[in-house]
C-alpha cells in the first residue's frame, strides 16, 4: 500500500501548495488594489484614527478633531466659522469623502504622508500616537470676514489676491455650507444634511469664487483696453478713438447699445469711466480675435489648469468666434465667461504692474511637531502687459473710482482703481444681471490687494438697482479695507 | 552452532525514542503561544496583559501532562505531532482572546444579543477537554487494531451522528446550516466526531474488501471497473455526502467524507480508476446540488465575484470581500497583532473566518507559517501511515491525515477564494467545542498509530534448539 500512499503524501503535499499560492496571490500581488479597494473601511478608518492636522489662517486654525464615540471612525472633524470657511477647507466628512485642501493635503492631515515618514518612524519607537501635519494658508481673516458679511445672505462670491506674490486672502462663496454638519455622515440627521444640500437648487456645496463661470460683462473692458494699448491700437488714452454713434457691430446690422451717454469719439479713459459699449467694442474688434486670445490666455483665460492648489474652472474666451462675436466679447458679454478669481488675477496683473503672480492658497506645510516641510513660493505665471501699459490702466481705473461708476469703493488714503460690471445673461437676456465690481488697493509699498466680486441677483433689490457699483463695489471696498487696515 | 546463545538479541536495537525532542519542541510550543498573548496585550493597552500568567501556566501545565502521558503510554510515538498541535491551539486562543478584546464585536454582540461574554475562557475550557480526551485515547487504547472490531458499529455510529442534526427539538439551525445540535445548552456539531468514526468504518471495511475491490474488475477503456457489489459502499457513501448536501447544507462535510473515502479505497486497492471515478461523482454531486440549493447558490456566486453586483444585498458576498479585504490589507507581513481591523468581518470572525485574523495580523508570513504547521501535521500523518506495520493501522493513519489535510484546503481555501466557501472550522485554531476536541482525539489515534509503528519489533520467542539440552533428573 506504500506507493498510492506517497501519492496520496504528493497530492497533500499540492494542496498545500495551492494554498500558499492562493495566498501570496491574495496577499501580495493584490495587497495595494485589496487594502485600498473602495470597500474596504479600514482607508477611512486609518483616516480618522488619530486626530487630523488642521488649516491654519493667520496662526490660528480654523478646523479641529473631537473624539467621537464610535468604535469605528474614532476622530470627527469640526469646523470654527464652517461656512465661511468652506470654500478653502472643502469637507472631510467620514461618510461621504473629502475635496478641496482636505482631500489635496489629505497626506499632510493624516500624517502618512512620504514627507512625514521620518516623524512616523518617530512615533514608532517612542510610542507616540501619530498625528497629522498642519496646511498654513495664505488667507486673510479680516478680508474673508468682510467679504463673507458683505455678502450677505446674497448669492454670490468674492476672491482677493494680494498682487506682487499671488497669495489668495479671500475666497467666498454663497450661499455656504457648513461642513461640520455632515463631518461623520452615518446618522440619519447627518446624511440627510447631506443629501439636502446635495440637492438644493441654490448648490451650496459649490465653490462659486472657483468652480463657477460668469459672463464677466464690462468689468472685461479693462482687458481690452489693455490689449488696444499694449498692440498698439490706442497710444493716448485721453485721445478721442473715433468711435461713431451708434456703432453697429462689424458684419452686421445691429447696433451696439450704450447705457451711457457721451460715448460718441469717446477717449479710452473716458469711455472707461462711464462704462461706453461702443468703444470698446470697436477697439476689441481693431485689436482683431487673435490677439484678443492671445491678451486673455496670457491673463489665464482658457487654462484648465489653474491649481491654488484646487482646481478652478477654465475662464472662457472663445478662440474660433466671428469678428462681431468678438466685438461683443470685448465687452464681456456673447460667450465670455471667467470665475471671479480670473478677474481677481486680471485686476491684480494690472496692480502689479503687468506681471501676473500665480494664485496659490496654501502658504506651508508644516510637520505635526510644526517642523517646515515645504514652502510655496511665489511664482511669476506669466506677463501679459508691460508696466507703462499697467500704469496707464491703473490712471483709468483710479479716474473710474474717482470720477465714474465706482465711486462706491473709494477708499480715503489710498489709491484705489476700480472697474464695474453689470453682466447680462439667460435667454435675451431676461434673467437677472449679474453685478460684478473688480478693483486693487495701491499705496506706497506698492498694492497689497486686488478683489473681484460678484453678486448674483440678489432678490431684495429691484432690477433696476443692479449694478456693480451699488451692490458689490461696498464688497469690494470692505475687503480692500481689511486688508489695509491689517498692514 | 549450538553455542550461539545471544543471535536473539541482534533484532532489539533500540530506536531513540525522541520524548526529549518532543519535550524541547513544546516548550517552543508553550513559549509562542505566551509570546503572542503579551504581543496583543502591549498592542491593544500598552501593559502586560493581567490574564498571562494563568494563561502560560494552563497551556504548561496541559502540554506537560500531555507529555508525561505521551512518555508512559506511547514511548516510541512520533514526536512532532503533539508540539504542533498545542502550537496550534495556544496560537488559536491568543487570537480568540484577542478577539474578545475587539470593541465593535463587544457592542456589535451587545445590540444583538444584548450581552457579550468572552469567549476564549470556554475555548480553554474546550482544549483541556480536548486534551483530557487525547489522554483517555492514549490511556485506554492500548493498541489502535482493537478499533477494527467496531467496523460495522461506527458506521451505524457515524450515520446516527450525521442525522442528529435532523432530528426535530435536537437540531439547530443557524445560518442556513443544520450541522448543530443542542444538548444541555451546549452546541455540539457531531460531524466533527462523525469524521474519526467514519474513518474506522472506511479502514476496517476496506481492510477486508481491498482485494475484492482491487482484483474482481472488468477493463473498460482502459479503466478497471469494479464489480457491482464492490460498488455498493463508494454508490452510498456518495449519496450519504449528497444527502447531508442537501439537508444539512453543509458543502464542506459531505466534501470532506467522500475526499476522504475516495483516498483511502485508492490507497487500499492501488487502482486510479477509483480516483478517476470519484472525481466525476464528486463534480456530478457538486452540479446537481449546486443548480438547486440556493445556499450552495450564493456560496458559488460570492466566490466567483464578492465585489461585484452581488455585493448589495447578499450576505455571502458582504462576508467574502470582507475577508479578503481583511487578508488583503495585511499584506506581506501583517499589522502586528491586536492592531488589526479583521473584527469589521463581524460575524463569525473567531470561528469560521479566524484565519483572516491571522492573515491580516501575521500576514503572508504568518498565513505561510500557519499553512506549514497544518502541512507537517499532515506529513507526520502521512509517514505514520507508510511506517505502520498493519494494514488497518496504514489505513485509519492515511484517512485521518487524509481527511485533516482535505479540512484544511477547504476551510483555507474558502476563506482565501481559492474555492467556495463552507461552513467548516480551522482544526485547533477555530473557537468551537466539538472540533477542538474531535481534532485532539485525531491526534491522539495518530500518536497511538505512530507509537505501534515505531516501537521495536518484539524479540522472538527464544528458539528451543539453541537451548543447552537439559538434564530432567527423575
Amino acid at each position: 500500500m506504500n506507493k498510492p500512499l506517497r501519492h496520496i503524501a504528493i497530492f497533500c503535499g499540492l494542496l498545500v501548495l495551492a494554498l500558499l499560492v492562493r495566498d501570496n496571490w491574495v496577499q501580495y500581488v493584490r495587497a495595494d488594489e485589496l487594502s485600498s479597494h473602495k470597500y474596504n473601511q479600514r482607508v477611512v478608518i486609518e483616516r480618522y484614527a488619530s486626530p487630523r492636522g488642521n488649516i491654519v489662517v493667520d496662526g490660528k486654525p480654523i478646523t479641529g478633531s473631537v473624539r467621537t464615540d464610535s468604535n469605528y471612525f474614532v476622530y470627527k472633524r469640526t469646523y470654527s466659522d464652517g461656512a465661511m470657511w468652506a470654500p478653502v477647507t472643502g469637507y472631510a466628512s467620514q461618510a461621504f469623502g473629502a475635496n478641496q485642501i482636505e482631500k489635496l493635503e489629505d497626506g499632510i492631515l493624516t500624517g502618512n504622508d512620504d514627507q512625514l515618514f521620518f516623524d512616523r518612524t518617530l512615533a514608532m519607537f517612542t510610542g507616540e500616537k501619530k498625528k497629522g501635519g498642519d496646511v498654513i494658508t495664505t488667507l486673510n481673516g479680516a478680508a474673508q470676514r468682510a467679504a463673507f458679511k458683505g455678502l450677505g445672505d446674497k448669492k454670490g462670491a468674492v476672491a482677493a489676491i494680494e498682487p506682487s506674490t499671488g497669495k489668495i486672502l479671500a475666497l467666498v462663496s454663497t450661499p455656504s455650507y457648513d461642513p461640520s454638519s455632515f463631518a461623520a455622515g452615518f446618522s440619519q440627521e447627518e446624511a440627510g444634511n447631506f443629501q439636502r444640500l446635495d440637492k438644493d437648487k441654490d448648490k451650496p456645496m459649490l465653490n462659486r469664487a472657483l468652480r463657477e463661470i460668469y459672463p464677466p460683462g464690462s468689468t472685461f473692458k479693462v482687458l481690452t483696453a489693455a490689449a488696444a494699448l499694449e498692440n498698439g491700437v490706442v497710444k493716448d488714452i485721453d485721445a478721442p478713438t473715433d468711435t461713431p454713434e451708434p456703432y453697429i457691430l462689424p458684419g452686421t446690422r445691429i447696433p451696439m447699445k450704450n447705457h451711457a451717454s457721451g460715448c460718441e469719439n469717446a477717449s479710452l479713459n473716458q469711455a472707461l469711466e462711464v462704462s461706453c459699449n461702443s468703444v470698446f467694442a470697436k477697439l476689441g474688434d481693431a485689436v482683431g480675435r487673435d490677439k484678443m486670445v492671445e491678451m486673455a490666455e496670457k491673463f489665464g483665460f482658457n487654462n484648465p489648469e489653474i491649481d491654488t492648489p484646487v482646481r478652478a474652472a477654465a475662464s472662457v474666451y472663445d478662440k474660433t468666434m466671428s469678428r462681431d462675436g468678438n466685438a461683443q466679447s470685448s465687452i464681456g458679454q456673447f460667450n465670455t465667461a471667467t470665475t471671479p478669481l480670473q478677474m481677481a488675477m486680471v485686476t491684480a496683473a494690472i496692480a502689479n504692474d503687468g506681471k501676473l503672480m500665480k494664485p496659490y492658497m496654501v502658504d506651508e506645510l508644516r510637520s505635526p511637531d510644526v517642523d517646515l516641510l515645504e514652502k510655496h513660493e511665489p511664482e511669476e505665471m506669466d506677463r501679459p502687459m508691460s508696466a507703462e501699459t499697467a500704469q496707464l490702466v491703473q490712471r483709468m481705473m483710479e479716474n473710474v473710482v474717482e470720477n465714474g461708476t465706482g465711486k462706491s469703493a473709494g477708499i480715503e488714503g489710498a489709491r484705489v482703481g476700480g472697474k464695474t460690471g453689470t453682466a447680462q445673461h439667460g435667454e435675451q437676456n431676461k434673467a437677472r444681471p449679474y453685478a460684478w465690481f473688480i478693483s486693487y488697493a495701491k499705496t506706497d509699498q506698492g498694492s497689497p490687494v486686488a478683489v473681484a466680486v460678484i453678486v448674483e441677483d440678489s432678490s431684495a433689490v429691484a432690477r433696476e438697482d443692479i449694478s456693480g457699483g451699488g451692490l458689490a463695489g461696498p464688497i469690494a471696498k470692505d475687503v480692500m479695507k481689511a486688508v489695509l487696515d491689517g498692514k | 552452532m549450538s553455542v550461539v546463545t545471544n543471535t536473539t538479541t541482534i533484532g532489539a536495537i533500540d530506536l531513540p525514542s525522541r520524548r526529549n525532542t518532543e519535550l524541547a519542541l513544546l516548550g517552543f510550543a508553550v513559549a509562542i503561544p505566551v509570546f503572542a498573548y503579551l504581543n496583543v496585550g502591549l498592542a491593544l493597552d500598552g501593559k502586560v496583559p493581567a490574564g498571562m500568567l494563568g494563561y502560560g501556566i494552563g497551556l504548561g501545565l496541559l502540554a506537560g501532562i500531555a507529555h508525561l502521558l505521551v512518555r508512559r503510554f506511547a514511548r516510541y510515538a512520533d514526536p512532532l505531532l503533539l508540539p504542533l498541535a498545542t502550537l496550534l491551539n495556544g496560537l488559536g486562543l491568543v487570537l480568540i482572546w484577542r478577539l474578545d478584546q475587539s470593541p465593535r464585536l463587544i457592542s456589535t454582540s451587545k445590540r444583538v444579543y444584548g450581552s457579550f461574554s468572552p469567549d476564549a475562557p470556554t475555548q480553554l475550557l474546550y482544549s483541556a477537554m480536548g486534551v483530557a480526551l487525547f489522554l483517555g485515547v492514549l490511556v485506554l487504547l492500548k493498541d489502535h487494531r482493537v478499533l477494527q472490531r467496531y467496523t460495522y458499529i461506527s458506521m451505524m455510529a457515524a450515520i446516527v451522528l450525521l442525522l442528529l442534526p435532523l432530528v426535530p427539538g435536537l437540531g439547530t439551525d443557524s445560518f442556513g446550516a443544520k450541522i448543530w445540535i443542542r444538548v444541555a445548552g451546549f452546541s455540539i456539531q457531531p460531524g466533527e466526531f462523525a469524521k474519526i468514526i467514519i474513518a474506522v468504518f472506511f479502514s476496517g471495511y476496506l481492510m477486508v474488501k481491498r482485494d475484492a475491490l482491487a482484483l474482481a474488475s472488468r477493463r473498460f477503456m482502459g479503466l478497471y471497473l469494479p464489480r457491482g457489489r464492490d460498488l455498493g459502499p463508494i454508490l452510498m457513501i456518495w449519496a450519504v455526502s449528497l444527502l447531508i448536501l442537501v439537508f444539512e447544507n453543509d458543502l464542506g462535510t459531505s466534501l470532506l467524507f467522500f475526499g476522504m473515502f475516495v483516498v483511502m479505497l485508492y490507497v487500499a486497492t492501488e487502482r486510479t480508476s477509483w480516483i478517476v471515478m470519484g472525481l466525476l461523482m464528486a463534480v456530478g454531486g457538486a452540479v446537481g446540488v449546486a443548480s438547486f440549493a440556493g445556499h450552495v447558490q450564493s456560496r458559488v456566486d460570492a466566490w466567483a465575484d464578492p465585489f461585484g453586483s452581488c455585493y448589495a444585498d447578499s450576505n455571502a458576498c458582504q462576508q467574502m470581500a470582507q475577508v479578503l479585504l481583511s487578508f488583503g490589507s495585511g499584506g506581506t507581513l501583517g499589522t502586528g497583532l491586536g492592531q488589526g481591523d479583521s473584527d469589521l468581518i463581524g460575524f463569525a470572525a473567531n470561528s469560521d473566518f479566524i484565519f483572516a485574523t491571522v492573515g491580516e495580523e501575521l500576514g503572508l508570513t504568518g498565513v505561510m507559517a500557519f499553512l506549514l504547521l497544518y502541512g507537517l501535521i499532515v506529513e507526520r500523518g502521512i509517514r505514520t501511515a507508510l511506517a505502520a506495520r498493519d494494514p488497518f493501522g496504514k489505513l485509519l493513519a492515511t484517512g485521518l491525515s487524509g481527511a485533516f489535510a482535505l479540512q484544511v484546503f477547504v476551510v483555507a481555501g474558502g476563506v482565501m477564494g481559492l474555492i467556495p466557501l463552507t461552513g467548516m472550522t480551522m482544526p485547533f485554531l477555530a473557537y468551537g467545542g466539538s472540533s477542538v476536541i474531535a481534532n485532539w482525539a485525531l491526534i491522539a489515534i495518530l500518536i497511538r498509530i505512530s507509537d505501534t509503528a515505531r516501537r521495536p519489533a518484539p524479540a522472538p520467542a527464544p528458539s528451543p534448539d539453541a537451548e543447552m539440552t537439559q538434564v530432567v533428573r527423575p
